[in-house]
């Protein structure tokens, strides 16, 4: 086996592993744009592919009568998957460089993709979009874009695959980029970056091709590990949904009351004044804490245990926000919502509500159009939101939510829709404005 | 101030999460402890995520008997510092009741009778959710594992169909006799869970650093010279330096040769080990599906 992992034992030297970042990542593609090759390649360049597990497909790949060693097949995980050469569910995938430890959300491209790709895309910072250079943009590539933009991921890389079955010709390249920038202006998400590859041999994944000496921009793996990703999350407005309420009983922690919980958005500080939803109490930060260890300030996504000076009644449910910067509330909301279930969303129909730490019933009191994924077309005649549809509705809950706009806050811009019947998830939703 | 994260801080936010979301959300909680480097970190995440309470969870171990006395001892002086509970599902009293048949021949294993002994024991106990220290970078079944993972009223994963699970929103509803599996560190690979206890610097079991010990080879694998595993008549035990990369059953928890002796040598050495963990484990060497099998039934 060619690869050898001195460098990368080099790489990990020293403590140097206390300054990376971590990057989440989702991958889309239609059915043979080589989504599973450029996964594998990824991991197999970056030398995070194991002897055991490379010898594994080694061996499949031989069993199977192929030439190469098919690195596809590194991806492939239940039994029911690798009998039918299919990928059924999302798989999650780990590999890390000295820079950044990455999770890849791998999406199936067919059966429920939809749902399985909201499903990666929901806390993904960037979408890899997988264009066959042969086919050019196809339905699927815009459908998955609008799901990118649609779930408010902050970065796409469009990848135009299989340049190798194309020459590497830079005129069909730039057919296709500006194909897609026309197409990108309905989209939501600014940062769109172009990319031209062959995963099968490895070309601009993690090495510079040679083949392509026109393209000056960088490769995957460089953009992957160089993205900048911390204003991905919004640092401007606390907002600490309290998640539990740690009490010890014990004689040394008497009167202690915390309030635990991760930070949905924002910094809080020691000394701040805040706000409790709904309730509008008012009060001052006495510590922010975890395990006992006070700390000055603590920012999103960190899981923390806050003390208040006063003693309110606080509940799993309640938000903490700085006072003067209020979320909205409200019993009636609208939102987009990805349909998972094959019976339909019933208007009227009842459904548990999970939105943030708290729990509600809601009814849906309108379904006010059903989109058409791949145009981005409103369809307001009898709309009916099925699996796998995207739709507008409004409903009411029985206790009022407070909330942003999913554009403003992924975390409390979302909630998901629970079958009361089945204990099901059936919907997710965004919270628009 | 840069407000900026490494991934070891994330991840550990992450955790804390799903620890707390468990408390929460369901009655009767537990944490499946087996001595293994993975369970020790679950229990010490759930010591920081709810302190200065007491962990609200027992911890449960699932014990074939066929242990490492190290693991034994680690195992009852982590309950006595956290003040923690714990209650022990024994596979031998599965046996003696003849719940199960204990396996025969040389490769004999409990591996598989933990199950029933697993299940047996939530029964016992009404576990609403039991949580593990299985990471999805482990095997290719725990791959597409969720963080909340229903279990039928016999226990069973259907990867067919599972739950779709979004943002940080995770839906513990469930019908009365269902449960839940929660794996809390789902996103930590090995290297971050070493990376994190030498962060943290966290006490570990002394059977993961370099140390002497009879072993003997088995078709590539090395296992520890031990009363429960009955050895060939071609097979001899020798003295080797060794460590284990995983805690297990001792009869399927393979050596491997190291001189590691800190915890930063074992992060050199994961970092640039060229097989997986779970590449010295017996147990799933048995079938290319044999986690997958033994995760439906109702396997951690």
């Amino acid at each position: 086996m060619q690869n050898t992992m001195t460098d990368t034992a080099e790489k990990f030297d020293s403590k140097s592993y206390l300054n990376m970042e971590l990057l989440r990542f989702t991958t889309a593609g239609s059915v043979d744009d080589g989504k599973s090759t450029l996964i594998g390649r990824l991991l197999y360049d970056s030398k995070s592919i194991f002897e055991d597990q490379y010898e594994n497909i080694r061996a499949t790949s031989e069993r199977r009568g192929e030439t190469t060693v098919n690195l596809a097949l590194f991806t492939d995980g239940l039994k029911a998957e690798r009998e039918q050469g299919i990928t059924i569910d999302v798989a999650y995938r780990y590999f890390s460089t000295p820079k950044r430890k990455f999770i890849i959300a791998d999406t199936p491209g067919h059966i429920q993709y939809t749902r399985n790709m909201v499903t990666g895309a929901s806390t993904a910072n960037l979408a890899i979009i997988l264009v066959d250079a042969r086919q050019g943009i196809v339905e699927q590539t815009k459908r998955h874009s609008i799901i990118a933009s649609l779930l408010g991921i902050p970065h796409i890389a469009l990848c135009v695959n299989k340049m190798d079955l194309v020459n590497y010709d830079e005129a069909v390249y730039n057919k296709i980029v500006a194909e897609f920038r026309e197409f990108a202006t309905r989209l939501k998400t600014r940062d769109i970056h172009f990319i031209p590859i062959s995963a099968l041999n490895g070309d601009n994944v993690v090495h510079r091709s040679d083949k392509m000496k026109w393209y000056e921009g960088v490769t995957l793996m460089y953009l992957l590990e160089n993205i900048h990703i911390a204003s991905d999350i919004n640092h401007i407005d606390m907002r600490f949904p309290v998640q539990y309420v740690v009490r010890p009983y014990s004689d040394e922690f008497h009167d202690y009351r915390g309030y635990a919980g991760r930070i949905a958005s924002g910094v809080i500080r020691k000394g701040d004044k805040v706000t409790v939803m709904p309730s509008g109490f008012s009060s001052k930060v006495k510590s922010v804490e975890l395990d006992g260890k006070e700390m000055e300030e603590a920012f999103a996504p960190l899981s923390v245990t806050i003390q208040l000076e006063d003693d309110i009644d606080i509940s799993r449910g309640d938000m903490l926000v700085r006072e003067g910067n209020l979320p909205k509330q409200s019993q009636d909301i609208e939102a987009m919502v990805c349909w998972m279930s094959d019976k339909p969303i019933q208007l009227n129909g009842k459904y548990f509500l999970k939105h943030t730490t708290k729990d509600a019933r809601a009814v849906v009191k309108e379904i006010k159009y059903k989109l058409d994924i791949n145009t981005q077309h409103r369809i307001t005649e009898n709309p009916s939101i099925g699996m796998n549809d995207v739709g507008r509705i409004s409903i009411r809950t029985t206790a009022p939510l407070c909330y942003d706009a999913y554009t403003k806050n992924r975390d409390t811009g979302s909630f998901i829709l629970i079958d009361e019947g089945t204990n099901v998830t059936v919907g997710a939703c965004m919270i628009i404005d | 101030m840069s407000y900026t994260l490494n991934h070891l801080k994330t991840l550990e936010a992450e955790s804390i999460f799903i620890l707390r979301e468990v408390a929460a959300q369901f009655q009767n909680p537990a944490i499946l402890f087996s001595g293994g480097k993975d369970s020790i970190l679950v229990t010490y995440l759930a010591k920081k995520a709810f302190y200065p309470a007491a962990i609200p969870f027992p911890l449960v171990h699932v014990d074939t008997e066929h242990n490492f006395q190290e693991t034994i001892d680690y195992r009852d002086s982590l309950v006595k510092k956290l003040g923690v509970k714990l209650l022990v599902g024994s596979v031998q009293e599965s046996i003696d009741t003849g719940r199960v048949a204990e396996e025969k021949g040389y490769n004999a294993s409990r591996i598989r009778l933990q199950t029933t002994t697993l299940l047996d024991t939530i029964e016992k106990y009404k576990f609403d959710c039991c949580m593990g220290g299985a990471r999805r970078d482990e095997e290719k079944a725990r791959a597409k594992e969720r963080f909340f993972s229903h279990r039928d009223e016999f226990g069973q994963w259907d990867p067919k169909n599972q739950r779709p699970e979004l943002w940080n929103l995770f839906n513990g509803r469930m019908h009365v006799g269902e449960n839940f599996r929660v794996f809390p560190i789902s996103n930590w690979t090995e290297l971050d869970v070493w990376q994190y206890l030498a962060m943290e610097g966290i006490e570990m079991p002394s059977l993961y650093f370099s140390h002497k010990r009879k072993v003997f080879n088995r078709d590539g694998t090395w296992l520890a010279d031990s009363p429960f595993i009955p050895m060939k008549p071609n097979e001899k035990a020798e003295e080797q330096v060794v460590r284990f990369r995983t805690i297990g059953d001792i009869t399927s928890t393979g050596a491997t040769f190291s001189t590691a002796s800190t915890l930063d040598d074992i992060i050199q050495e994961v970092a640039s080990s060229r097989t997986t963990e779970r590449g010295g484990r017996a147990d799933d060497k048995r079938s290319e599906s044999s986690m997958e099998d033994r995760k439906k039934e109702g396997y951690f």
